[in-house]
């Protein structure tokens, strides 16, 4: 394997300013993005492979795990990465490592000519380095994209769940999908706080956007509304959807302590009432 | 001794907790606060726990208790301040301290507590 892999190396270092040719013509061949910078910038990625290739493959029979192919691993890392912000597609991602393939099989061809032994071993052994190459930029490519989807769901969640004041005194805080016990927590949080900013004394909690109660969603609510009771809020559930009716009294989940309102609008006038405001309208007879 | 102070407004005493609770300075709280209600003839007491950053089940027990005991001797109860983090961690250990009232600040306290004072002079 040692003598293998420094024939890499050799044919690298012997051909690299060919081999870099042929690479990026062939990749941007592949590719349908035409934009001078980002070949220039395209070119210099390729010639820094190149040269951390030529030296992992010099010195080294580990695989592509061995600390010889850090550099190489960094620097697939970084383009991976990079790749993945500007919108690039997974097979165009791991088509820049499979594509110096055809190049360098064709090197290997000519200085391996008169050796048909050497050079089926010597392809065989390039083409799975280049194989677990390709699939580490594939992982990287898929961890990245991954982090993305987990950062969305973070400021996903902190969007879901505004506490907005309706009046003096008064919080609403529309729940907007399901309510699991993480959420929970955020929405506990914030409204908590918000009680302590604005010194309401009544909090809203909407439910029309849930879409579905069950015991466990029945049980966070009613964790809720004890914290708010806690720090001397109290709470109306309003946004009872008639199904939703059903399905507490048939789960037999106990709201018989808390306010619960069909609609907003009611809850409203309820909370005014309490903070000791009257609604009357300007004109008669409406 | 440490002691946590008692203050005297008119028919309300109030409480404010400052320090870390431990058992001996519950019991003395206890004993004091039972004793001044009756000395003082007290309507009302108010338990300020804005100081409170962390509490645990015996912590919040004893808040419970001592609005029992205070219960017990017809004074009403309201527990004032509670920190956000605090009232999570009460309501996760299961105690929702269920008869116990509760108010913001120790202004809405008073409020409620003249509410409820003055309402049995009637």
């Amino acid at each position: 394997m040692p003598e293998s892999t420094s024939t890499l190396s050799h044919i690298v270092t012997k051909f690299e300013k060919e081999l870099l040719e042929e690479w990026i013509k062939g990749l941007t061949n592949n590719s349908a993005r035409r934009d001078a910078n980002a070949e220039k910038e395209l070119e210099r990625t390729c010639a820094q492979f190149l040269n951390a290739l030529k030296s992992a493959a010099s010195d080294s029979s580990q695989g592509i795990e061995g600390r010889a192919w850090e550099d190489i691993r960094g620097l697939l890392t970084e383009i991976s990465k990079s790749r993945v912000r500007q919108g690039f597609s997974p097979m165009e991602t791991a088509n820049f490592v499979f594509s110096l393939k055809q190049p360098l099989f064709a090197k290997l061809r000519t200085a391996l000519a008169d050796k048909p032994t050497e050079l089926a071993e010597e392809t065989w052994n390039v083409s799975s380095l280049f194989d677990s190459l390709g699939l580490f930029t594939i992982e990287v490519y898929q961890k990245t994209r991954e982090q993305v989807i987990l950062r969305q769901q973070q400021e996903l969640m902190e969007l879901s769940t505004p506490v907005v004041q309706l009046w003096q005194n008064v919080l609403a805080l529309p729940l907007i999908g399901t309510l699991d016990s993480a959420r929970t927590q955020v929405v506990m949080e914030s409204l908590l706080q918000k009680i302590i900013d604005t010194g309401a004394s009544i909090a809203i909690i909407d439910i029309t956007g849930v879409p579905t109660v069950d015991t466990l969603v029945a049980q966070h609510l009613l964790k809720t509304i004890a914290a708010a009771r806690l720090m001397g809020a109290d709470c109306i559930i309003s946004g009872i959807r008639p199904q939703i009716a059903q399905t507490i009294v048939h789960l037999g989940v106990n709201l018989e302590d808390v306010i619960t309102k069909a609609t907003l609008a009611d809850a409203f006038v309820i909370a005014l009432e309490k903070t000791g405001s009257t609604i009357t309208y300007a004109k008669q007879g409406r | 001794m440490d002691r946590i102070p008692i203050l005297t407004m008119g028919r309300i005493l109030l409480v404010t907790i400052q320090v870390d609770m431990h058992d001996q300075l519950a019991m003395t709280l206890q004993d004091d606060l039972t004793e001044r209600i009756v000395k003082d003839k007290a309507r009302g007491v108010l338990i300020d726990i804005s100081a409170l950053d962390i509490v645990d089940s015996f912590i919040g027990r004893m808040i419970s208790n001592t609005a029992a005991m205070a219960r017990v001797l017809d004074a009403k109860t309201v527990v004032v301040g509670m920190q956000p983090s605090v009232a999570i961690t009460l309501v996760e250990l299961g105690l929702r301290l269920d008869g116990v009232r509760t108010a913001l600040n120790v202004e809405r306290g008073m409020e409620l507590l003249d509410m409820g004072v003055s309402f049995r002079h009637h």
